[in-house]
Formats: C-alpha cells, structure tokens, sequence
C-alpha cells in the first residue's frame, strides 16, 4: 500500500477499453488541456494526470482512430440526468445498473 | 488509466513525459502572428494567408480542438445577408445599440451582419453542412425549402441559421493548416512586445512558453490579432466541480486583455458585471430537461402531463408552435441567445420564454414538480431538429449529451427528459443547466475587450482584436468567426505596408524572468491554484455588487499585495503547471484592470450590472464607454463616446464607414 492523495474529483473522466487501445496517444496529443501523459510503457493506454482540467469535450473520443474511449460524465452529472419513459412511468439515468439497451439512430447531417 | 491507479500497479510515479528546457529561446518570424487559435484565431489566419503574407498561429492548446468554439456549434448567429433574411446589418447593428443604450460593439455588429454570411458559406465550401441536403426537414416551419437552409429564434426573419457544426473546429483548423499557415500548439502567450519595449507603442511581437517542454518562444511579426478567449477563472474557481459543466476551459484566462493592458491598450467595459450563471453545483451543458436556446420551443410538462406554455415577451402565453418563434412586436425580429445582449434586452427583441406565472401555479398546485421535456410529444421534425440535429452538433453535445444519452438508451421519440427540481425559485424554467439557486451568489466580469477602430486595431498600432473575448460585447461562434476573418485581413494590409521592427532585448528578458520566476524561486510553496482561489476571493469581495472608491482602492492595494507576497512564492512541479501559474499570476492584472476601471466609472450603470453604492446615481454625464490603460507613469482613464464609431473622424453612416475601412478590394 502507498501513501497517496485522495483522489481528484472527477475521479474518473475517462474509459479506455483495455481491448482496442494501443497506446498511440491520439488522445493525448488532442487534449487542448493537455489532461493526460503518454503511458511510460509503450503501447499502454495514457495516463490522465489532470482529471480536473477535462472540460468533458469529447475531442479526444472523436479523434481515437480505434473508438477505445468513453467519456465518462462525473456522478454529479449522470445523477441529474433522469428520463422517464412515457409509456410505462419508468425512471431511467445516465449510469444507471441494468440500462436499457442502446439507442443506436444515428444523429442528423452527413458528417 | 487514471495517475493513482498507475502507481497503485506499479509503485512508480511517473516521470515528465517531455523534454524540458526551461528558457531555451526559439525565434518564430512572421508577416502576422495570431495570438489564440480558436474559430476566431483560426479564421484570422485563413484571411491573411490568403492575402498573400506568412502567418503563425501560437495557440495555448491543439488549434483542432482548441477554444470555446473548438466543440462545435448548432447556430450561427449574424449571416442576416444570407438569402432568406429579412434583417439588414443596419438593423442588427441598430438592434443592439438600442437594447443596450449605446452600450454594445455597434461597429463589430456592423461588420459581422456585412460578412457573416460570406464566413458561413465558406466553412460550407471547405466542408460543413449548412443545409438540410437530405430533405429530412422539408415542410418544417424552420426550413427553406428553396435553400435548405433552417432557422433558429425566429422563423419569420430567418436571420440565425441551424447548422451541422459539430465538425466545424477540425475543419476550419485543417483549411489553415492546408494554406501553410505555421502552427505553434501548446504555446501560452505571455506577453506583447512592443516598440522599443515601450507600453503604448506600435506591437512587434510576443512571447510565450511551451507547456509541455517548457522552451520560450519570441514571436516576431509585423502585425499581431490577439484572439484569445474570455476567462471564467477571475472572479470563481472551482474546477474539480465547475470544468464538466462550463463552455469555456481553464486555458481561458483571458490573457489577450492582460498582455493588451501590461502593453498600454485601452481597454473599454472592463467594469461590467453580473451574477454568474455558470458556476458551482451547475449541470452538464444541455444535459438537463430544458426550453430555452437549444431546446427552444421544445414540449413542456409537468409531473402529471399537463403542457407549460410558452409566452411572449410582454407575457401573453403563446399556443401554437410558429408563435415561439416569433417577436412579441410587429416588424421587430428576436435577437437570440448567446451574443452578449441578453442582459437587459427590450421586449420587442426578446425571445420567448415559458409561461411568467408559473411559480404561482406551482405553489397554488395547478403544476406538480417535477417538470419534463416532452420529446414524445412533439411532432417527428420539431423533435428531430432539436435532438438529431442541435443536440447533436451544438458545442460541448455530440460526444457527452448526444452519445452518453443514447448509449443508455435514451429514445425521444419515448422518454422526457426531466429538469432539475432545484430551480423553481427561478421559474420560469428557461436555460434550465445554467445554475442554480443552491449556489452562493457571485459575480463575473462582463464582456469588456479592446477599445478598437473600424479596422478592429486596438490603440496600440498593429494589434488587431478579434473573438468574442477580446472584441467588447460580442458573442457566440458565428459572430467569433466572422469578427476573426476580418481581423486577420487588416492585420495581413497592415503587415503589407510597415516594415518589421526588431524587438527590444530589454523587455523580452523582463518577460522571460516574470514567466519563470515559478521555476527558479527557491523555496516556492504557492501553487496556481491556491493563487488563483486567492483572486476570486479578493474580486468577488472588492469587485462585486458592493463597490466604492474606498473598498475598490483596498482591492487593488490587496491584489498588488498578492502578487508582491504569495505571487513570489510560486511553485511549479513541471511546464504545464508553470503555465497555469503563469496564467494564475495573470488573473492579478486581469483584476487590477476590473478595479481600475469601475473605480474610474463614477455613476452606477444598470445596463451594464454596474453599481457603485458611493455614486448610485445613473448620470447622463457617464453615458459613455470608460477607457482604462496604463504607463509607465500608472493608470489613465477617459471618457468615450459610446457611439464612437460614429462620430469625429468617422461617417454618422455604417455602411459608408464599413465600406471606407473594409478592405474589400482584394478580398
């Protein structure tokens, strides 16, 4: 065990999927904050040193050529997030356990 | 992977990724340097490279995503000469002199009613959908079926445009690059250079320090756009809770009006204020059940389903859907959300808002809380347009609204989204993320920027502004843009006709010693953010809603006393906190230049939030812009006309004095 800082909050303001991620550091090299480093280990995914300066504005998901992130909104924010379906009543929220399966229609425009 | 869990597995910290070298100089010479690569910057650059000089671009980020603007946008504002529009320049430029008494960028509107349609469609030729091409919205109330063009705010003068602009950065940032424009990312400007290194003259430079590898740059140029952006860190400071939910980033620290004062520029409508809307305990931008800018004209419900109206400005409620996008006056046109005239704004521009009494309703018990967007409830377009096509594109949207909604299965066409039940106070609903009345009462700084001429030239020869944070009241994407184009074509003439002038060693080694202090003080135990807290203490305290000569003098004694004592003891681990420290120090002078102007301003101004308890009376004799600068021998401060642009050497007509000073031949 280390003696450590409580961690910074967001604790947590990305997700690399540990399967497609390859260490390139496109996501690292996008980040107009400069939130992460590049890995000390070639090929492992970045380290984010700087949680609380992620403006959460999703240039680095839209720039890794693998899709291997997901920005992950702060617990604050999937709290407040609540959607209820009109037919049955039912409460739904952003990180929520069992979720309802994707909404996978894509967004308007040709890009 | 984040830093704790990394050492967590391996038991290493680990080391600075970059090679530091702290002080190595690197000298960058151009035609015209642009200080700030946001759409602003980036649009500067693209003009002045097609007039023909070189151009660096020295951004505080990666210009592709730098910005407020580096998001996206779902509208773009002041293309009133596109096709469909039934507003003039004239009338939007007169629209907001008027709803502001005087107190607005008339000039700048000016410019950007003339050219913000051109600006539009050239992003749309380098690659931006502007148009509903694929007829999904053919028949819509929003839409042009001739063009294709669609509406926002107001669908009968058709001056705001909906577009498909979550692309818009990578794309204006790659027709730059593509020109051969010099890109310099990660370089924090610091400072200007001036002429002879004296405050006041002709600007022939700058300087800046990397923030990965620490390395000084010296920008040499003969013509300078300062282009950066507005702060939110002056007057509050809480990024751990604030950064998810703000729309601008902690790397605004509105250091193109700090190096524009440190360097002699006058500076106008520094001393505007107002509660800030941003701040504390907010939600995500758009994230929560709204009707306002973005969701505009959205179904509202309550608890139980039944619809909140909208009504018109003088509070008639509105039932029908064309009637939200509509001014309450005939022959006037609403001017929308976003372009730094909300504050204050005349009924007959004023956009539609939810029904006036409904807090009354609430406590009486017609409406039951909490309230809802009722997506289901619209029709398939009014619903599209909103979700599919703003919600997409809109600036900080597609990946953390757009994707994070509909991986967890949010479907509008079934589910309501719910606004937070924490705001009722403040009903009637309308931009429902934007605060909260948890939050502690605050202030801002206002939109104060250079005072500038028709050419968008400071009063320092050669620098030009541009963005909606160094040009005074000016906002939002497309106007940021269309101000930038300009700019960087009379910076690119200037840079034409005067030789370059070789910068004074003397202020560039006072330069670098203020930057590098942090970095070779012994002992330095003041990191930026404990000093940056430090500022938004003393500002919220001695330039808030209370002020008087007295308490505005102790503010400024405290701020210098500040950068005199915990200034000096500042302590950064690496580059990167070497320029936020550089940044946080910077807030200091950004503070002094608030302080000084609302203690010059000696009569209270309502219209631009504006309240001095020691002159509480609104004097005629203070209608009129401040203009603070500083040299060598201290501050100055002088009264301008707030028509300025109109007056003296100027024609009384903007379209004679836009088409002097345009520099269209050639365009």
């Amino acid at each position: 065990m280390y003696s450590l800082p409580s961690l910074a909050a967001p604790c947590k303001v990305l997700e690399f999927d540990k399967d497609k991620c390859v260490g390139c550091n496109a996501c690292v090299n996008t980040c107009p904050c400069d939130v992460m480093i590049p890995n000390p280990e070639p090929g492992e995914e970045p380290i984010v040193l700087y949680a609380e300066e992620c403006w959460f504005c999703g240039g680095c998901v839209e720039e890794c050529p693998h899709k291997a992130l997901t920005l992950v909104p702060p617990a604050k924010q999937r709290l407040s997030t609540i959607w209820v379906r009109k037919s049955t009543g039912k409460e739904y929220r952003m990180g929520m356990k069992d979720p309802l399966p994707p909404n996978t229609r894509k967004p308007s425009g040709r890009t | 992977m984040n830093w704790h869990t990394y050492v967590n597995k391996t038991g290493k910290v680990p080391k600075w990724p970059y090679p530091v070298n702290y002080g190595k100089e690197n000298i960058i010479t151009s035609d015209v340097l642009i200080v700030g690569g946001g759409v602003a910057g980036c649009r500067a650059a693209i003009a002045a490279r097609q007039r023909g000089v070189s151009v660096v671009v020295a951004d505080r980020g990666f210009s592709k995503r730098s910005g407020s603007g580096g998001a996206g946008v779902d509208h773009w504002h002041g293309a009133v000469k596109n096709p469909c529009s039934k507003v003039t320049p004239k009338m939007y430029s007169e629209a907001a002199m008027e709803t502001t008494d005087g107190y607005t960028n008339g000039l700048a509107r000016y410019i950007i009613g003339s050219e913000g349609w051109d600006a539009l469609q050239e992003v749309e030729e380098w690659g931006v959908q502007i148009r509903d091409l694929d007829d999904e919205f053919k028949g819509s109330i929003f839409r042009d079926d001739e063009t294709k063009l669609m509406f926002a705010y107001d669908i009968e003068n058709k001056h705001c445009l909906r577009i498909y602009g979550y692309n818009i950065k990578p794309v204006v940032d790659a027709k730059m690059r593509e020109l051969g424009c010099e890109v310099y990312d990660r370089v924090c400007v610091t400072g200007l250079l001036t002429e002879d290194g004296r405050p006041g003259a002709r600007v022939v430079g700058a300087v800046g320090v990397n923030d990965r590898t620490g390395e000084f740059y010296i920008f040499k140029a003969k013509a300078v756009v300062v282009s950066t952006g507005h702060t939110n860190r002056l007057f509050n400071f809480a990024p751990e809770m604030t950064e998810s939910q703000s729309m601008t980033n902690l790397n605004q620290t509105s250091m193109g009006h700090v190096i524009g004062w440190r360097a002699g520029a006058e500076l106008i409508m520094m001393e505007q204020s107002g509660p800030n809307v941003l701040s504390g305990m907010g939600y995500a931008p758009y994230s929560t059940g709204n009707d306002d800018n973005t969701y505009q004209g959205s179904r509202i419900v309550d608890k139980d389903g039944r619809e909140v109206h909208y009504a018109d400005a003088e509070g008639n409620l509105i039932y029908d859907e064309e009637g939200i996008f509509k001014s309450s006056e005939e022959g006037s046109f609403v001017i929308g959300h976003g372009i730094a005239l909300d504050h204050g704004i005349m009924p007959k521009y004023k956009i539609s808002g939810t029904d006036p009494d409904l807090w009354s309703k609430v406590q009486s018990g017609e409406y039951q809380m909490p309230f809802y967007t009722d997506f289901p409830g619209m029709s398939d377009t009014s619903r599209d347009i909103i979700f599919q096509l703003m919600l997409a594109h809109e600036g900080k949207c597609r990946v953390p609204i757009y994707e994070n909604l509909t991986k967890w299965g949010f479907d509008p066409a079934q589910d309501m989204l719910q606004y937070p039940v924490s705001d009722y106070g403040k009903l009637p609903l309308n931009c429902s993320w934007c605060g909260t009345d948890k939050t502690p009462d605050n202030w801002r700084g206002g939109e104060g920027g250079f005072l500038t001429d028709w050419r968008l030239q400071t009063t320092l020869p050669g620098l030009f502004a541009a963005g909606c944070g160094p040009l005074p009241s000016q906002g939002c994407h497309g106007e940021s843009q269309t101000a930038g184009r300009y700019s960087g074509r009379q910076a690119a003439v200037f840079a034409e006709a005067h030789d370059a002038l070789e910068p004074s060693r003397a202020q560039i080694e006072r330069e670098k010693a203020r930057c590098y202090a942090p970095v070779s003080t012994e002992g330095g135990d003041i990191g930026w953010k404990e000093l940056n807290y430090a500022v938004a203490r003393l500002m919220q305290d001695y330039c808030g809603e209370y002020k008087t000569e007295h308490t505005l003098d102790m503010g400024i004694r405290r701020l210098k006393d500040l950068w005199d004592t915990e200034g000096q003891r500042m302590y950064a681990g690496n580059p990167h906190e070497l320029v936020r420290a550089i940044e946080s120090l910077s807030l200091i002078e950004l503070g002094l230049a608030h302080l000084e102007a609302s203690k010059a301003r000696k009569s209270s101004c309502p219209i631009l939030g504006f309240s001095r308890v020691d002159y509480p009376e609104v004097s005629d004799d203070w209608h009129c812009w401040v203009a603070v600068s500083q040299d060598e021998g201290g501050v100055k401060a002088r009264k301008v006309p707030v028509d300025y642009y109109l007056q003296g050497e100027y024609s009384g007509d903007l379209e004679e004095n836009y088409r002097k000073y345009a520099e269209l031949e050639g365009k």
